[in-house]
């Protein structure tokens, strides 16, 4: 293939790579950013999205769309339940110790993990996508459905930016994560906000997952990818920055795509370190991120 | 942050109550009927079979269906009496489809369950990771893999595969059918561990001896999810694609080959490794259709099928489409699951030649398991006709290749015995017991 043709190809897989997880790194990034918990079960809330999508849209028949569909907006919708009820079980009795969540988060990765294994099983299994169009390039064939991935993304991105900054519930949260004693002082619940954000992130991570289902598979150890490369681009971003969230997932996105392809996997992934290091190195606050008080 | 509430942990220790409740518990155990002694003689005790499982991790459909054939096989082996008289249990334990709990799952059957010999696993990489805790144990060691790794003759004399062809043999029997109906002009994709090295390294001699070329090689990581990157290395004069894909990404990979190509594809040989317990009739898996796969023994129902094979998928519990009875969803690891059958039956046949007690004997079954030389057809190797080497501890039988045809797959071409044999690179006989 040629060089143009094999560039647009490669650029095309990473923006589909970058979109999801723009989305999953935004959901880790906010609950550091307003509650200081490092959350290391968030790829399981990625994995409980694709498993209960793969659910919803096996019990719904008809057009594989509705059940799709169906999934896009059941499958957040149970894992945000899911994580209000850990974050109040767990993390609250914890005080949100940094160092206490950290330990109980690693422990809720492992019990949704097997808990996904003994309900739902080991196999990876496949959603419908809800539609399924084929683009004919003249060098290759791509999917329409993963091109949509990037425009829904881009979308959900956009809402959570306008809920942050133009909302009442976005300026409660800012002034929580600002300074929660103070905010707690003004009459700010900020328990309650704590259970939203975290719901909310698991949520983000529910919605990545169910949009990447239909071209990859549900199966029950697919949440440490995501984990790792939210991880990645949150250091990258800086923790609770938004901008930098987006602009770190579409520069790992990208050069995954773009370096996997021309030269290879691994050295993208030496590359993806690296510059995890050099930011820690020259801007330990990340590339967006404020120097903390 | 508030640090002095870190870790509060209780300042309480053990106390003597608690103590004497554990020992109470304990002493309980002990008595209970699992644990009786067999004071008797060893004759009446079972036969304990270890059984290492990749019951999680990325072979976990497999390891799930390698203990329903197991199952099977040993409720046939013990209602027509067991081995040697006595009765067969098996012990599972998960290796988590990962080398170092595989040899931690050997050193557990050897010296916590004592078993007498430890049997299992597929994945290439658990088996050449836990050989040599099999070697140190003196532990007989049969597995059910697929790769070169056993016949090789790198592993040690403990080490066996007497139920399923290894790779190099597969390969070797199959080139001529891929030369002669598929394409000159071959393009392989493999996994970048263990078991897809023995196809980049056995393909390309295989194929030349015929008169065809692999013309690349495209190594993908085991862990990756996406496959579309991968393609555009796909040369354009590429005739057929082999593929041999394994763990849960299997299905996106054929999905995205799909958008890739289109109708206008070239010829698809596929191990049934990329389809292992996925339903053919999966979305996105049309593009499969006209495509060809090597099958170690088939997975749907075929016309001229035997008695024997008949009884054995009644015994197993797998529908005319190879899935589970009552469950047309759950699709089973046929092509590679016989070999957990066929080799418990190789198990029973080696200990009754060595008169096998015990674990006193684990030698002396090593010896009997190296006499062997043949297995016939029959309920007891449904599978097919075997020959066994026992210098390089390897069985060799017949491959199927199949079409897929409205969405199954029919048996084109059968292999014969001879198709796959190979001078023995090594012999492990010599070495010391």
């Amino acid at each position: 293939m040629h060089f143009g043709p094999h560039l647009l190809l490669a650029a095309l897989e990473g923006l589909v790579t970058s979109a999801v997880l723009a989305l999953t790194a935004l959901g880790l990034s906010l609950v550091f950013g307003v509650m200081r918990v490092v959350n290391v079960a968030h790829g399981e809330f990625f994995m409980l999205g694709a498993v209960l999508a793969w659910a919803i849209s096996t019990a719904i028949s008809g057009h594989p769309a509705l059940g799709f569909l169906a999934a896009l907006v059941i499958a957040p919708l149970i894992v945000g339940a899911i994580a209000l009820v850990a974050e109040r079980l767990v993390l609250r009795r914890l005080n949100y110790n940094p160092e206490a969540t950290i330990v109980a988060t690693i422990g809720m990765l492992y019990i949704i993990q097997q808990l996904a294994l003994t309900f739902y099983g080991p196999e990876a299994r496949p959603v419908e996508p809800p539609f399924s169009y084929r683009i004919l390039l003249p060098w290759f064939g791509y999917s329409g459905y993963k091109l949509s991935i990037i425009a829904a993304s881009a979308l959900l991105l956009i809402a959570t930016w306008l809920v942050l900054t133009r909302t009442k519930i976005g300026l409660i949260m800012r002034a929580t994560q600002y300074d929660s004693e103070t905010a707690q002082a003004f009459g700010i619940p900020v328990d309650r906000v704590y259970g939203g954000v975290f719901a909310l992130g698991a949520m983000l991570a529910a919605i990545a997952a169910v949009l990447i289902v239909p071209i990859s598979q549900a199966h029950y150890l697919m949440g440490q990818d995501p984990l790792l490369l939210s991880f990645i681009v949150v250091i990258i971003g800086g923790l609770g920055s938004l901008r930098g969230t987006v602009v770190a997932a579409v520069l790992i996105g990208l050069s995954d795509g773009i370096i996997s392809m021309f030269f290879s996997p691994t050295l993208a992934k030496i590359v993806a370190t690296l510059l995890v290091a050099m930011v820690l190195v020259f801007r330990p606050q990340g590339l967006f991120g404020t120097a903390s008080r | 942050m508030d640090k002095s509430k870190t870790f509060n942990l209780p300042k309480t220790g053990l106390t003597r109550r608690t103590a004497l409740k554990g020992l109470a518990a304990g002493a309980g155990l002990a008595m209970a009927p699992g644990f009786v002694r067999y004071s008797q003689a060893q004759s009446s005790a079972p036969i304990k079979i270890g059984f290492q499982s990749h019951r999680t991790g990325i072979g976990a459909a497999y390891g799930r269906w390698y203990e329903k054939t197991t199952a099977a096989a040993v409720k046939a082996i013990n209602a027509a009496g067991g081995i040697n008289g006595r009765q067969v249990e098996v012990i599972i334990e998960d290796d988590g489809t990962d080398p170092g709990r595989g040899a931690e799952v050997v050193g557990k059957f050897a010296t916590q369950h004592k078993t007498d010999i430890v049997f299992g696993t597929l994945f290439s990489h658990v088996v050449i990771g836990s050989a040599p805790a099999a070697g140190e144990a003196k532990m007989p060691y049969f597995v059910v893999s697929e790769g070169h790794h056993v016949a090789s003759t790198k592993l040690n004399r403990y080490v066996f595969q007497p139920g399923i062809t290894d790779v190099k043999s597969q390969i070797q029997s199959m080139a001529p059918w891929i030369a002669a109906n598929a394409g000159k002009k071959v393009t392989q994709i493999f996994p970048d561990f263990a078991f897809g090295y023995d196809h980049r390294d056995y393909l390309p001699p295989a194929l030349k001896a015929q008169g065809a070329d692999v013309i690349a090689q495209i190594a993908i990581p085991p862990t990756e999810s996406s496959f579309t990157k991968y393609f555009p290395q796909i040369p354009a004069e590429t005739e057929v694609i082999y593929h041999v894909m394994v763990g849960p990404a299997v299905l996106t990979f054929v999905k995205e080959l799909g958008e890739f190509y289109g109708s206008n594809r070239p010829q698809l040989f596929g191990f049934i490794d990329s389809l292992e317990a996925v339903d053919i009739n999966s979305p996105g898996l049309e593009f499969l259709d006209g495509s060809h796969f090597w099958e170690g023994s088939p997975r749907y129902a075929q016309a001229d099928d035997t008695e024997a094979q008949k009884a054995y998928r009644a015994a197993v519990g797998i529908d005319d489409n190879g899935a589970a009875v009552g469950d047309p969803k759950d699709v089973s690891t046929a092509a590679h699951m016989f070999g957990c059958w066929e080799t418990l039956y190789v198990v029973k046949k080696a200990m009754e030649d060595a008169g096998y007690k015990g674990p006193e004997d684990r030698a002396k079954l090593v010896e009997a398991t190296e006499a062997l030389t043949a297995f016939a057809e029959g309920p007891e190797h449904p599978q097919g006709p075997k020959t066994f080497n026992g210098k390089i501890h390897q069985c060799f039988g017949i491959q199927n290749i199949s079409k897929v045809e409205g969405g199954k797959l029919k048996v084109v071409h059968k292999t014969k015995i001879e198709d796959g044999l190979y001078e023995a690179e090594g012999d492990y006989t010599t070495q010391a017991l």
